[in-house]
């Protein structure tokens, strides 16, 4: 990177099913006024406004311009950016490589989505292909349940894992004072929740949430002027495949695709032989159960296959050696939006030692954090302590 | 002439339908609620700016003060026309009122910003910028911009 681009300050909402209370507008906002109060400074500080959403989630385009107001990017440079699930991520890499350009040393960072007011369904079903995938289009259900299905075939692995995995989010929810599915179930409650297309069943989906998150990006001099925590921004990478690879779906696929590719480019980059003893936490976008135990596998925490016994001895719980989600992830939280930001987000406070009731109890100066989209991308964030790594 | 076969272009219908609703939240819910119940126009002021904003918002764009609820402020009904125009075709998307019809940038009496809202009950020809209006309202109000019908010369 030309210049060193640090995390200087972010915040977020609550997160829920109903945002009742406010519009559009006001939801930002909270974020906004949340990150600015974190980094201790003002609107007057910020030289641009990047945003983002799910395009036409809630019912509204360019939202960069009719929430200018609210996020307090009126007559500011910035841009809306709208990749999807992996959006939120997105928009701090748009954020960063300004910054580690030298055209702005303090950028602000917004993603949210207010999933309830629009017909996410319906507008979720234009990412598959016309002529060849709309008439079949499954959401996201149908992406992990082939996914999981796959899985379960090849590697042995039972429902039962996927329910571990359930029941590991929703705990750690119980501990992020902001996370939306605060779930106190066991195993059985995972087991026999409602089947939506099998093998998933509804606590093995994310839920639809409400929310915002933002996250101010600083060069180095402003970082180590006025932040007394910055996380630095080590890494970023992104990678597609195109919908029809059906790779997602093979899960004992070796050839290199979006996610393994991505995490290769970027361990090589940094130097990471062993990604599990490098960072210290992993924040990843796990939108269904299944998908986080072939992330395990993707991310190189465990040889393929081995993901779900990972799961089973516990190594990714808050207090394992390999603490994975701590926040409760998307499986717990999921306002598309902001989905991908708060994964980079969360990473940054375990690194400040700022997350509260969901911080791991060990010293914390690495952290990786994912984002995924349908129809197969993603993006890589590298954080840490330290700009010597 | 070459004689050559043509394919036609072969398409595939695609429709999609999305409903939405849109949460009124904290400032939009009051000047709905003051529209309908009491027929009165909520603008809100920013004393930082010495600016009244319509329509009422949570923050004030231009200098990011907070403004709440106690900063709302009535006003109108009545106002000026800032600018005009006669629309004479019809498209979905316009209010269910037969072309043509006058749409108009209404700065209304105590506000620093204009309303877009429809001029009624007077000859289009008759229209000029800086002419006098008043709202007309309908008498079952939903909650809706279209609560107002359109505003009429004073
Ligand atoms: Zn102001």
């Amino acid at each position: 990177m030309k210049r060193n681009v640090a995390i200087i300050g972010g915040g977020q909402t609550y997160h829920a099913a109903r945002r009742h209370d406010v519009d559009q507008g006001e939801m930002v906002n909270e974020a906004v006024r949340a990150a600015l109060k974190d980094a201790r400074m003002t609107m007057d500080d910020i030289d641009a406004v990047f945003l983002g959403n799910m395009e036409f989630f809630e019912g509204t385009h360019l939202t960069d311009c009719w929430l200018a107001g609210s996020a307090g990017a009126y007559g500011k440079p910035g841009m809306k950016i709208t990749t999807g699930g992996t959006v939120g991520a997105t928009i701090i890499g748009a954020g960063m490589h300004h910054v580690a350009a030298g055209l702005f040393d303090k950028v602000l960072c917004i993603g949210f989505e207010k999933q309830e007011e629009g017909d996410t369904g319906a507008i979720l079903s234009g990412v598959a292909h016309p002529l060849y995938g709309r008439s079949m289009a499954g959401a996201a259900v149908g992406y992990f349940a082939m996914m999981g299905t796959s899985y379960m075939a090849a590697w042995g692995a039972k429902e039962e894992h996927a329910a571990m995995v359930a029941v590991k989010a929703r705990q750690n929810a119980r501990k992020n004072q902001y996370a939306h599915l605060k779930l106190d179930i066991t195993i059985e409650d995972a087991l026999n929740s409602r089947m939506l297309a099998y093998p998933v069943r509804m606590l093995d989906m994310c839920p639809a949430s409400n929310g915002a998150c933002v996250v101010i990006l600083g060069d180095e001099k402003t970082a180590r002027d006025r932040c007394k925590k910055p996380v630095w921004i080590r890494a970023m990478d992104t990678a597609h495949n195109e919908q029809f690879e059906i790779d997602w779906r093979n899960v004992t696929l070796t050839k290199p695709i979006f996610s393994t590719a991505c995490a290769a480019r970027m361990y090589k980059r940094l130097g990471v032989d062993d990604p599990k003893k490098y960072f210290d936490v992993f924040e990843i976008y796990e939108p269904a159960t299944w998908a986080e135990m072939v992330w395990y596998e993707d991310l190189g925490l465990c040889s393929r296959g081995e993901g779900f016994k990972l799961m089973e001895e516990g190594a990714t719980a808050i207090d394992g050696p390999i603490p994975v989600n701590p926040s409760g992830g998307v499986l717990s939280t999921n306002c598309i939006g902001a989905s991908a930001m708060l994964r980079v987000w969360e990473a940054a406070l375990q690194i400040r030692g700022d997350a509260g009731g969901h911080q791991v109890p060990k010293e914390v100066n690495r952290a990786l954090a994912t984002a995924y989209g349908g129809t197969n991308w993603t993006v890589m964030t590298a954080l840490s302590s330290s700009t010597e790594d | 002439m070459e004689n050559k076969f043509v394919q036609a272009p072969f398409e595939v219908d695609q429709h999609i339908t999305a409903h939405s609703n849109y949460f009124a939240g904290k400032m939009g819910s009051k000047f709905y609620v003051a529209l309908r119940d009491s027929k009165e126009i909520l603008g809100v002021r920013c004393k930082t700016c010495s600016k009244v904003l319509w329509p009422p918002r949570e923050t004030c764009g231009r200098c990011f003060s907070l403004l709440t609820e106690d900063d709302l402020v009535k006003i109108g009904p009545g106002g000026s026309v800032v600018s005009f125009t006669r629309v004479h075709y019809s498209e979905p998307i316009h209010p269910d009122v037969d072309a043509p019809l006058v749409y108009a940038v209404i700065q209304l009496d105590g506000a620093d910003s204009g309303m877009t809202h429809l001029i009624g009950g007077v000859d289009p020809e008759q229209i000029e910028i800086g002419m006098r209006v008043t709202p007309v309202f309908i008498e079952n109000r939903n909650g809706n911009i279209l609560d107002i019908v359109y505003f009429k010369p004073e």
